[in-house]
């Protein structure tokens, strides 16, 4: 590798020679303060935080974007470069909604933090300010340009790495803002709703609509049967709300909050997802043996399928009926558990603590309903239930560990993993390869699909038969492997989507690390981590292993992909316009 | 047999002013006269007196007609064609001169006589759709010399040697910006040529594209050879409909006459050019934002470096150079660095066309050797102020330049010496203003162009030009504050120092420089609430001087307001408190009664 050695505030140090500055910097324990950077998504140098001194340049040099040349002298640090980043600060709150109090984002805004730490203690340049209006439209998310600081980071992200473009910039100058086509609300664009640009928004002009009231309203009336469910991915990142080191697993602890919370049954989605691969696996085999529409694509993901049915719906064949393990969890809960516990499934409100915002969007489809009612009532995100359990005065970290609750709280190491990219897939060929072969796995750990590579490989042998399995997390490599396989380039048996990088850790409702963070961190690999080390904790790693599952089968369903099952785990999906509003 | 020519100019200026009407009235004169075979008619480009179109020059005489309308044309034909009498009341007078019958010939004139035309050299002699016309003027020697007898290395030293410098703003070294293009290796370069000429009153490069747009292609085939590009961009703004048709009538001429295209002269190398519209956002001029928009993006800059010469269009290593540039290219290359460095100052060499504007007699394009002063641009070539105005400023480089103040008109006009008095060079355009000229609201003038403009991407210029603007609104609407200066003066440098490209590191110069020369301006509007030129409504008074009145009530009449009284045939006074400061009272009031202060 080409290196070079530069200076930086007197320190040398040497570094790749592909390093920007703001790179090298972090080699020579210099955080140089950034805003508009957010690490492989957003280097475009328009915040001009970054600016730093380098000895011979024609003017000062965004670190963000600057490369390095071997000899160079850079100051991060001086009176001047101090100034300046005040006064475009300061500029930047003279346009800002300065409600910090009631702002979702108080105490986790990268504006906030700049401005305490830069020493920024008041507005000189107040003047008119961006007239705006709240796109709240959508199910989803909500977006608030009176926060927007037009750092663009949303915008990377929806574009170029998500190679969706439901929001882009507008306008020019002083009236420049972020949006969607003509000021159209985000529910009438092209929207996959996965929450990937609230992540990424240094302040709060992004966040999750919320749904807390909607749940504490249940959880107060005395005619609802409050149930909740949570996701694999939950107990993976709910410890960061309280402070806990990134990856730590709160499975327990998470359960007793919920508990404390007033909820009647703490049921686990780890099941659904279990439910999920014998499921889809049953499925898998039937199109294998049938010669069935290949490859079929997991449908776990709904920013994903929303994708799939707006930007490639000649796809929608491929993608497997199943239901996502929430909407399974949620359809047994109204009917199975109901029937067992002897109440009505109209007084069950079933709430979904999910790492997504795109699931908000998923409960609300119609299709996605049993009798009338709707498999699931409520879906929160991760950082809405640390507010709530923050709300109830709940203390997180001295929490006892306890158990989900028996019928729908058994899961196996197979439905964990279902959290990280590559986690269904490797779920899904565990339980595949039994039930095709009638042997037992012994080595379950199917390394070749984790891992964050944009879209990983594998072959697998069923009996003499191989059968091509492909993983893409992210839309935007979900969208190259599929003309991979529209152009004939690639062909494939079974192909796992999730719709956020990394899957469902790094998901859209997940908590949001700051991109100095990220810088350093590789979230995805540490989120996940949590998860794998779960699954190997597990005594059963397959699904089908399942007893609590194998009960429901038994005592309920009948057979694996048979006729109950289809009618309360399967659903259909439909082909969507980009835009839906008239021109 | 030809015996006469007759000219006409057929560029923007003159085509608004109807000297397309003015032609086809002539070429049915003609027909009508049996003269069509012995007098031929030529549109060419611009002759730079704009303020005088449409403008007509008759050869061998050289004779020199300006303002010229249809109803003049049989004159016209039946005196000086046939009887070979000049018109003498469609002549041109020179201004300079005080003597009745000015020169007829143009080449006579003052404002012509200063000038000397390099990159204008074929405006308003050839006709620009007529490549032949070109070839006829040594047309395409320059690429033929170069492909034939240099090698690359060759005409990059002959670049470097006249020392010619960009002349779209930043004055950056031509021949160097190629060596880097040319040391960079790469499967593709590309060769780009700015038209996106967007300073306000400026119109250079229009005039060279709509005048002599084979200069341009002419230069950009050699630069394609000195870097090793064989593809080249014109990114023209979409609102210079007549460059565009010439440019492209152009390229097909010259594709046609292999001028463009493969092989040419036989000597191996390929080049084309291809042709890309702006859309009129000013950032758009700025190199990085034009790339950004060829490749059919939003226009907005990106950070240098890495600079175009090694990372450009579509990522390739890109020479980008202005018009007028390309323009000076083929005389150099057929007359030598030693002939193009004879012109100018030290370090500013060969000559700058401007765009003269504002309160000045010749509004139009001149074309002078660097370090010619403002003085006698604007009292010789420029023909002075009219009205016997006096001399306040001269604003040079559009809304990134600055003022210059009357103390230095006798500054020769280069590179640095601008820059050094805190305005620069620019693309050439500028603006004359008299004493009844403002400072303050010269200065909102441009600095609300580059607000307008900005195109959001950088905070400092996507809110602080806001802000400075919003500042400068204040002081001209009577609302300045003590300290609003000196909070102008750190706004306008903790700008320029953190923008993200030339627009915003330069928007606030106009601001700065006339702060610089006209401090006493903004204090006598912020601390006496006084517009010293009259020109903020704001701060205006109005009042009825009782000596002149003679009670008419006309003023009172035509108030729209109702602030007007007072008694037939005696003295009538404005209510201040009521007064919207509109000025009808002033316009109708036939004895100058009515006083602005």
């Amino acid at each position: 590798m080409n290196t070079v050695t530069l200076t930086i505030d007197g320190v040398k140090v040497t570094v790749p020679a592909n390093y920007t500055i703001l790179e090298a910097a972090r080699e020579a324990n210099v955080n140089i303060p950034t805003l508009c950077y957010l690490k492989d998504v957003n280097q475009i140098g328009a915040c001009r935080i970054c600016l730093v001194e380098v000895k011979g340049a024609r003017g000062l040099q965004a670190a963000c974007v600057s490369p390095v040349g071997d000899g160079m002298e850079v100051k991060t640090n001086t009176e001047k470069l101090r100034k300046y980043r005040r006064f475009n600060l300061e500029l930047i709150l003279s346009n800002h909604n300065r409600e910090c109090t009631t702002c979702i984002r108080s105490n986790s805004c990268e504006l906030q933090t700049l401005c305490s730490q830069l020493g920024v203690n008041d507005y000189p340049y107040d003047g008119e300010k961006s007239v705006t209006k709240v796109d709240d439209v959508g199910p989803s998310i909500v977006r608030d340009n009176s926060k927007c600081i037009v750092c663009r980071r949303c915008v990377s992200t929806c574009n170029n790495i998500q190679d969706i473009g439901a929001i882009g910039v507008s306008q020019r100058g002083f009236k420049t803002t972020i949006g969607c086509i003509y000021g159209k609300s985000l529910a009438e664009s092209p929207c996959v709703n996965c929450g990937q640009c609230i992540t990424a928004c240094p302040v709060g002009a992004l966040h999750e609509k919320e749904n807390i009231d909607d749940v504490w309203a249940a959880l107060n009336d005395p005619n609802k049967h409050v149930v909740v469910q949570t996701a694999p991915a939950v107990r993976a990142t709910l410890g960061e709300e309280f402070g806990l080191p990134i990856g730590t697993s709160v499975t327990g602890k998470m359960v007793a909050a919920l508990r404390r919370l007033g909820f009647a049954k703490v049921f686990d989605t780890d099941f659904g997802a279990d439910l999920t691969i014998v499921e889809e696996g049953t499925e898998l085999i039937h199109r294998l043996k049938e010669g069935g529409v290949l490859p079929m694509i997991t449908s776990c993901s709904p920013g994903w399928v929303k994708y799939c049915e707006t930007f490639y719906p000649e796809f929608i064949p491929n993608l497997s009926s199943c239901k996502s393990p929430h909407e399974m969890t949620g359809a047994i809960i109204k009917s199975y558990y109901a029937e067992k516990a002897g109440i009505d499934p109209k007084d069950i409100y079933v709430v979904s603590i999910m790492p997504c915002t795109a699931k908000k969007f998923e409960a609300q489809r119609p299709e996605l309903s049993n009798n009338g009612l709707q498999d699931v009532d409520a879906v929160l995100t991760v950082r809405e239930l640390a507010k709530m359990i923050k709300a109830a005065g709940i203390d997180f970290a001295r929490l006892p560990d306890e158990d989900y609750d028996k019928l729908l709280g058994e899961s196996t190491g197979a439905g964990v993993i279902f959290g990280a990219t590559g986690g269904v897939m490797e779920a899904a060929l565990r339980t595949v390869y039994e039930l095709v072969t009638g042997k037992t796995l012994e080595n379950v750990d199917l390394t070749a699909v984790r891992g964050t590579d944009g879209i990983k490989e594998a072959e697998i042998d069923l009996n003499g038969k191989t059968v091509r399995v492909a993983v893409a997390h992210g839309t935007g490599n979900a969208s190259k492997l599929l003309d991979m396989v529209k152009n004939g380039e690639k062909q494939y048996d079974f192909i796992e989507i999730m719709g956020c990088p990394g899957g469902c850790v790094t998901g859209g409702g997940t908590p949001i690390r700051s991109a100095t963070e990220v810088s350093y961190i590789d979230l995805k690999r540490a989120r996940a981590k949590a998860l794998y080390n779960e699954d190997r904790s597990k005594a059963k790693r397959k699904s089908h292993e399942n007893a609590e599952l194998k009960q429901l089968y038994k005592d309920f369903l009948g057979e694996f992909g048979g006729h109950k099952a289809h009618e309360l785990l399967h659903t259909h999906y439909q082909k969507r316009d980009k835009y839906t509003f008239e021109d | 047999m030809i015996r006469s020519h007759v000219l006409i100019c057929a560029g923007s200026g003159c085509t608004s002013s109807k000297s397309l009407y003015v032609k086809e009235a002539l070429e049915k004169e003609l027909v009508r006269h049996h003269l069509e075979d012995e007098i031929k008619v030529v549109q060419t480009g611009c002759f730079g007196l704009c303020a005088l179109g449409p403008i007509m020059i008759i050869y061998p005489e050289g004779t020199f007609y300006s303002m010229v309308t249809v109803e003049d044309v049989p004159e016209i034909v039946e005196e000086h064609l046939l009887k070979g009498r000049v018109v003498t009341r469609l002549t041109y007078k020179d201004p300079a001169k005080e003597e009745e019958s000015g020169p007829t010939s143009l080449s006579d004139t003052l404002f012509f006589k200063k000038q000397k035309r390099v990159a204008l050299r074929n405006c308003g002699v050839i006709n620009p759709e007529n490549i032949d016309e070109y070839i006829a003027m040594d047309g395409y020697t320059a690429l033929g010399k170069v492909l034939t007898e240099m090698t690359p290395e060759q005409v990059i030293q002959v670049i470097k040697d006249s020392g010619l410098r960009g002349r779209g703003g930043g004055g950056f070294p031509t021949g160097m910006k190629w060596q880097f293009a040319a040391n960079n290796q790469a499967d593709q370069k590309y060769v780009v040529c700015n038209a996106d000429e967007g300073d306000p009153g400026a119109f250079m490069d229009r005039s060279i594209l709509e005048g002599d747009p084979h200069s341009v292609l002419e230069a950009m085939a050699i630069a394609g050879y000195a870097i090793g590009a064989n593809e080249g961009y014109i990114y023209v703004r979409a609102e210079y409909p007549i460059a565009i048709q010439r440019l492209q009538i152009a390229i097909d001429q010259a594709r046609k006459y292999n001028l463009l295209g493969k092989n040419i002269f036989n000597s191996g190398f390929d080049f084309d050019i291809y042709l890309r519209f702006g859309a009129g956002a000013f950032v758009c001029g700025e190199e990085t934002a034009l790339l950004t928009s060829i490749e059919g993006h939003r226009g907005e800059p990106r950070p240098r470096p890495p600079f175009p010469a090694v990372k450009g269009l579509f990522g390739k290593p890109t020479i980008i150079n202005n018009v007028e540039t390309y323009a000076n290219i083929p005389e150099i290359i057929n007359k030598g660095a030693e002939w193009f460095q004879a012109m100018g100052t030290e370090k500013s060499k060969g000559t700058k066309v401007f765009a003269l504007g504002g309160k000045i007699r010749h509004t139009g394009l001149v074309e002078i050797p660097m370090g010619t002063t403002l003085r006698e641009i604007v009292y010789e070539i420029g023909g002075g102020i009219p009205g016997g105005k006096k001399f306040k400023a001269a604003q040079t480089g559009g809304p990134s330049g600055g003022c210059i103040p009357a103390s230095l008109i006798d500054t020769p006009v280069d590179y640095d010496t601008l820059t050094a008095i805190g305005s620069m060079m620019g693309s050439g355009g500028l603006i004359v203003m008299d004493e009844d000229n403002c400072m303050v609201d010269i200065a909102k003038f441009f600095l609300r162009f580059t607000v307008d403009e900005s195109c959001g991407k950088c905070v400092p210029c996507r809110i602080g030009t806001r802000r400075m603007l919003e500042i400068l609104d204040r002081i001209t609407e009577g609302k300045g504050e003590e300290g609003d200066i000196e909070k102008l003066e750190e706004m306008g440098y903790s700008i320029k120092a953190t923008a993200l490209c030339g627009l915003g590191q330069t928007a606030p110069n106009p601001v700065l420089s006339t702060i610089r020369y006209f401090r006493d301006e903004y204090e006598a509007h912020i601390k006496e609430k006084r517009c010293p030129a009259h020109v903020c409504k704001a701060l205006a008074q109005y009042s009825i001087n009782p000596e002149l009145c003679k009670g008419c009530s006309l003023c009172a009449k035509k108030c729209p307001v109702g602030a007007i009284s007072g008694e037939l045939k005696k003295t009538y006074v404005i209510d201040v408190s009521k007064c919207i400061k509109c000025g009808v009272c002033m316009e109708v009031c036939k004895f100058g009664a009515v006083e602005k202060k």
